[in-house]
């Protein structure tokens, strides 16, 4: 895009050396990945101030909502019910429940963050792609939070550290690519498509009550587990299950027959990732004057 | 004062005038929106009416604009409302994407058209000023190391823990401009922005951006106000309806664009805008500049209440003319008119006036307005019946008034309070 200043001591040289560049319409990279990230990172850490200013509890409140949901499911499953798993089902769900918390937060305000974010969009031009990158990364620093708690949880629960627990961050990191995915996809078709909104409220939804997080992967015959974890939602929370909260709990591996198997749901997510941004940058050079 | 800024090596190469080099060239540039009859934006719309997604016009919103830019220069691009102006400048900056021609460009772009983007009237001013820099592309370490510089320009060092909710738009602009000047870009891209803030900031800002200019910057600059066109650009361009009307000097585009302006609304109708404000671009008349004077005939800015004040017009005639009406008409900041004076009512004699002739008048006035900031439109029209105007322009230049107690009046009248007991 824009081309560097050549620096030269003569003074005769009247910058004859500067280069000549055409002008292009703004790309999803921008051609500079360190504005890139320095801009999105900029963008998460204002957005993310600005949601707990003014409110007293500030960072309190993000908590205590995924915790009062996490409290009523619990007693609802293991006191009213009575259909606890035994395996620290508290940390299998809180665990479950801060992860698509995160999920869904990024997401759901993925859908909107170009639209929201119009002014700039139209007066500045800047690597596209670092809005609803940014809108992921405000949600993971929460996310980072909670997870704090959960192991704090973990470790009350009774829960021994293990070597596995070293898979916590490449989960966590997939979950994260998984709603960066979905969140490029979403922003780009609210764009022209304001039902994206309600129709992602009710796929959500969905998603949330067909994968194993309230309840665990043994709920589902043995011969259909292993197609439920295709979707990468039910992997990676069982995968989270087996490796922080109990050995008992199968590995995705071990429930889909075949470590190999495991490439399945991270395809999934590969190719939700891989369509996100084939499509964002595909679009990102026209959405000032689409919106 | 900021070595940030400092360019390297413009040579002395540069201040020969024809040898310097196009900083920014367009050529053939054209950008057309769809503009849907209905648009559908939801998915039952689409559903339930498939066809009327299919009917659309264009707008044409820039027409095979084409234009050099030398480096240096102060470029001035004049419209009125939807002519494409910003639209050409958001191409510029790359913001839209052109759908034919080519914008080339020498050295490095401004990545912003307007000042302030990002500022979030939530968060303090320390805060937004780091914010801002990052996004219009510095990085975090450069925004912080000019810090000082951007805040010691705005002045705004008792404010800085103020959020920015709190600040006058004036205050804004200033925080604003301050952080834009960081931005070590050849070519600037300004998009309306000066025309708030004080007289004595708005002097500020051009005066550096004359200084980036001798450093060999370029300044794009779009606007409605001719006043600064005339004062700080080299050259404008005029736009109308996504055309290029004309490219020249200053002083001729601002009186095109009010002619353009005039027209239009005489004319009333939209269409033949173009055809009137072209056919009416040589006129019999024309006011070749307004300025404000002092009671000692020297030209000012600023005007002391209860002194006399004085509004200086040089006319220029291309046929013979006898006893044309002045007229010169003061708004204030409300855009109300406080004050209006006609040679007509006087039905005073104002002289033969022939082909070449530049005379200056002058109309002098005991200033009583209130404090604040005056524009200034003037008019001269043909003795007669009718509105046989041959040049008017609109917001030609502002004087601000101070000295006067403050007060919720328009003006302040010389008065005394009498208090008699009874």
């Amino acid at each position: 895009m824009s081309t560097e200043l050549a620096v030269t001591d003569s003074p005769a040289n009247d910058r004859a050396l500067v280069e000549t560049a055409a002008i292009v319409a703004p790309s999803a990279f921008g051609g500079d990945l360190r504005r890139l990230w320095s801009l999105t990172f900029t963008l998460a850490t204002t957005e993310f101030r600005l949601r707990y200013l003014g409110s007293v509890l500030g960072y309190v409140w993000s908590l205590l909502r995924p915790l009062l949901f996490f409290g009523v499911i619990y007693v609802v499953y293991t006191k009213i019910f009575k259909v606890s798993s035994g395996l620290h089902y508290g940390v299998y769900l809180l665990s479950n429940i801060i992860l698509w918390t995160f999920f869904l937060e990024a997401t759901g305000a993925s859908i909107q963050c170009l639209v929201a974010r119009e002014g700039l969009l139209r007066k500045v031009r800047f690597p596209r792609l670092a809005i609803p990158l940014s809108v992921c990364l405000t949600s993971a620093f929460t996310l980072v939070m909670n997870l704090v708690v959960v192991i704090i949880f973990a470790f009350a629960n009774g829960v021994d550290p293990r070597w596995t627990w070293l898979e916590l961050p490449v989960i966590v990191a997939l979950w994260g690519l998984l709603a960066f995915g979905v969140g490029m996809i979403l922003s780009v078709m609210f764009v022209r498509m304001r039902d994206v909104q309600p129709i992602w409220d009710v796929f959500s939804q969905i998603l949330f009550y067909g994968s194993p997080l309230i309840y665990t992967l043994s709920r589902y015959p043995q011969h259909l587990q292993k197609y439920v974890l295709i979707n990468p939602v039910a992997a990676l929370a069982a995968q989270m299950a087996h490796a922080f909260v109990d050995p008992r709990y199968p590995s995705v591996g071990a429930a889909m027959g075949g470590e190999i198997r495991v490439l399945v749901p991270l395809a999934v997510i590969a190719v939700v990732v891989g369509f996100g941004l084939w499509l964002f940058i595909r679009r990102a050079p026209l959405i000032a004057e689409n919106l | 004062m900021p070595d940030t800024l400092i360019v390297p090596s413009i040579g002395s190469g540069l201040a020969v005038p024809g040898r310097r080099p196009v900083a920014v060239s367009i050529a053939g540039a054209s950008k057309s929106f769809k503009l849907p009859h209905n648009r559908a934006s939801t998915l039952k719309e689409r559903v339930l009416q498939p066809r009327s997604a299919h009917t659309f016009e264009w707008l044409h919103a820039v027409n095979n604009v084409s234009v050099d830019v030398e480096q240096g220069e102060f470029f001035g691009i004049v419209g009125r409302n939807g002519s494409g102006k910003s639209t050409l400048l958001k191409c510029l900056a790359g913001i839209y994407r052109l759908d034919a021609g080519t914008i080339t460009l020498r050295g490095s772009l401004s990545p912003f058209i307007e000042l302030g983007v990002g500022f979030n009237m939530e968060m303090t001013a320390r805060d937004n000023v780091i914010i801002n820099a990052i996004m219009l592309g510095l990085s975090r370490r450069e925004a912080i190391a000019r810090f000082d510089q951007i805040i010691d320009f705005a002045e705004l060092h008792d404010f800085l823990d103020l959020k920015l909710k709190n600040y006058s738009s004036g205050m804004l602009v200033r925080l604003a401009f301050s952080v834009s000047i960081q931005v070590n870009a050849d070519v600037l891209l300004i998009d309306e922005v000066l025309a708030v803030g004080d007289a004595n900031f708005q002097q500020k800002c051009f005066d550096e951006l004359e200084r980036l200019k001798r450093q060999g910057r370029t300044v794009l600059f779009v606007t409605h106000d001719m006043g600064s066109v005339e004062r700080f650009c080299n050259r404008a361009m005029l736009m109308s309806h996504g055309n290029v009307v004309e490219i020249g000097d200053p002083a001729t585009i601002a009186r095109h664009y009010y002619k353009l302006n005039f027209a239009t609304s005489t004319a009333g109708d939209d269409a033949s805008a173009d055809a009137v404000a072209i056919s009416t671009l040589e006129s019999d008349a024309t006011i070749v500049s307004v300025w404000f004077e002092d009671g000692d005939g020297v030209r000012v800015e600023q005007q002391e209440h209860g002194r006399t004040g004085c509004i200086a017009m040089e006319v220029e005639f291309n046929a013979t003319v006898e006893d044309p009406i002045f007229t010169a008409t003061l708004r204030n900041g409300a855009d109300t008119t406080v004050f209006s004076a006609s040679s007509q009512p006087d039905n005073l004699e104002t002289g033969k006036f022939r082909t070449g002739d530049r005379p200056i008048v002058r109309l002098r006035y005991d200033n009583w307005l209130a404090a604040g900031r005056y524009v200034v439109d003037a008019t001269i029209a043909r003795r007669g019946t009718g509105a046989n105007i041959l040049d008017y322009r609109r917001d030609a230049t502002s004087v601000v008034v101070h000295g006067a107690r403050p007060t919720a009046g328009v003006v302040d009248l010389p008065s005394t309070f009498e208090i008699a007991p009874r």
